[in-house]
């Protein structure tokens, strides 16, 4: 699991847990979008505390833009009645750092992204958020999107009873055909290389080699 | 083509580190327009028009778009783009751009391009995935391009030089479904990081936050450097977050990246491989980090960084 989601879930149980949301929490329900293997991933979620699961299985080797997984989510949201979306800020494998803000600009709803801290209160949601240089705090109301970033919790380890347990937790299964989305690419990758090697390895032997050799550079 | 470049502004001053969208905006060709909304935008709108190569700055004048929320920033963005019949929207892949550009680009109905460090053609772009360790060419279907760049791969446009025309935009006035409440932003006479020509930067080695501040600032000060660190340093507090080099930190390619107690976890060469010269000092002689380095120097950063700080000081 992508430890951003790994953080994502976390924080549900934990909002349920220690009873941070007024109205209590109904249910977790645990997405996941990928070809069959991925399966795997819902079921650590349920082990670490969702309720139910959703997969929306793609065929292996498929890859499926952010726009196409914002579209499904909001699919799912609708159907599944759904006020707060949790996922992670990043993929660790594309990078792009799209889908909550595409879900929540789908939805309309409010955005917080990077979180850092969750507080629920009366005037709605607080939100500590990691931006360049420091943090920045909003306050949203629900419905909305959360996306998590590494200091917001530690996520905890799934207990053998409750990977036995998840054993006996609901997976619906769903294509993005039977939700209605497209899951057609509208970026084509021409090529993907290897970055140009750095040549490191060099050594000196001392402070004095240190500071001679980073002025031949010049880098001081 | 043409080009719609999403200039920062913070209390009525422009971002220069915002001006890499104009420099990606050069690179593809074409007209340019320049964006800046906020309150008293007047002052903004000014500096930006003498920013080089930008035909025309855009202004909205709304103190509902000083903290660039997203819930109303895009939509202005929206009909904006839509008066203009602009093919490219860029912007930096910074806290701003991040939250901004992907709901832009939901409410528009395109898959955007996320940090890209190259442009090959107006609809080919080059971006780093896996944390740097590939790098893809992309092609875009969409008629509009949304993109966020990295900084480190495309400097700010000269700040001097140029004669905008100044227009007022479109403001559709949103409603906005979040607030801004606060913000903690760590205060430093130092270079910014992102952007300074030299950082140092401390890990795990360090041991505590004391001894991060008594060794590794006063490096910082000798060579006049923006100060780092691993995650690894940050998440045992020995530093704060807003310093953090690597994948999920910042991305940084100074002139010279100096680093003391990094073992060197790909996670963070993601966020620094790309300096000019890597210097490194650790006591493990196997650690990683000196494969990338440029100047390694095997042993204990507490002898060998204050010995390096007092000979840097007495030159």
């Amino acid at each position: 699991m992508n430890p951003f989601d790994e953080l994502s879930i976390e924080e549900s149980v934990r909002i349920r847990e220690k009873e941070r949301y007024p109205g209590g929490v109904e249910e977790i329900i645990a997405l996941s979008i990928g070809p069959p293997k991925s399966v795997d991933i819902l079921r650590t979620a349920m082990a670490m505390g969702a309720d139910r699961s959703i997969f929306v299985e793609v065929k292996e080797g498929e890859e499926v833009e952010p726009l196409a997984v914002g579209k499904i989510i909001r699919k799912l949201v609708e159907r599944e009645k759904v006020n707060l979306v949790v996922c992670g800020k990043q993929s660790i494998d594309d990078d792009s750092g799209q889908t909550g803000q595409i879900v929540a600009g789908l939805m309309g709803w409010g955005a917080a992204t990077q979180a850092s801290k969750v507080k629920f209160g009366e005037g709605g949601v607080e939100v500590e958020k990691e931006v360049d240089g420091g943090t920045e705090t909003v306050r949203s109301k629900l419905p909305m999107v959360i996306t998590t970033d590494l200091r917001l919790n530690e996520p905890r380890y799934a207990s053998l009873p409750n990977i036995m347990k998840a054993k006996k937790k609901k997976i619906d299964k769903v294509t993005a055909e039977e939700l209605g989305v497209s899951l057609e690419r509208r970026l084509k990758t021409l090529k993907v290389i290897e970055p140009p090697p750095r040549k490191g390895g060099g050594k000196v032997e001392d402070v004095d080699g240190m500071i001679s050799k980073l002025k031949e550079l010049g880098a001081i | 083509l043409s080009s719609l470049a999403v200039l920062e502004q913070r209390d009525g001053k422009l971002n220069h580190g915002s001006l890499g969208a104009v420099t990606a905006a050069q690179k593809l060709g074409g007209s340019i327009t320049a964006f800046v909304a906020g309150g008293n935008i007047k002052a903004v709108a000014e500096e930006a028009a003498k920013v080089n190569g930008i035909e025309k700055i855009i202004a909205v004048d709304n103190a509902a778009y000083d903290k660039g929320l997203p819930e109303n920033y895009a939509p202005l963005l929206v009909e904006n783009i839509r008066k203009g019949g602009y093919t490219h929207i860029i912007a930096g892949h910074t806290a701003f751009g991040k939250s901004l550009m992907p709901r832009l680009a939901a409410l528009l109905d395109v898959q955007q391009i996320s940090d890209i460090t190259a442009i090959e053609d107006e609809k080919t772009f080059v971006r780093p995935i896996y944390a740097g360790n590939a790098i893809a060419t992309v092609e875009s279907s969409d008629n509009i391009k949304i993109i966020t760049i990295r900084g480190t791969a495309f400097p700010a446009a000269e700040a001097e030089g140029g004669s905008a025309s100044i227009e007022d935009g479109v403001d559709p006035k949103a409603e906005c479904n979040t607030e801004w409440v606060s913000e903690n932003l760590a205060k430093s006479d130092r270079p910014d990081l992102a952007t300074a020509g030299k950082v140092v930067s401390g890990g795990r080695g360090l041991k505590s936050k004391e001894e991060f501040d008594r060794i590794m600032l006063p490096l910082a000060d000798a060579l006049g450097a923006a100060v780092g660190a691993s995650r690894a340093a940050v998440d045992s507090g020995y530093a704060d977050n807003s310093l953090q080099v690597g994948q999920t930190g910042k991305v940084v390619a100074p002139q010279l990246y100096l680093c003391a107690g990094i073992s060197g976890a790909i996670q963070h060469l993601a966020g620094m491989k790309d300096s000019k010269v890597i210097a490194a000092i650790n006591k493990d002689a196997d650690a990683p980090i000196f494969q990338v380095a440029d100047v390694g120097l095997v042993g204990d950063l507490f002898d060998k960084v204050p010995e390096l700080t007092e000979k840097l000081n007495k030159q």
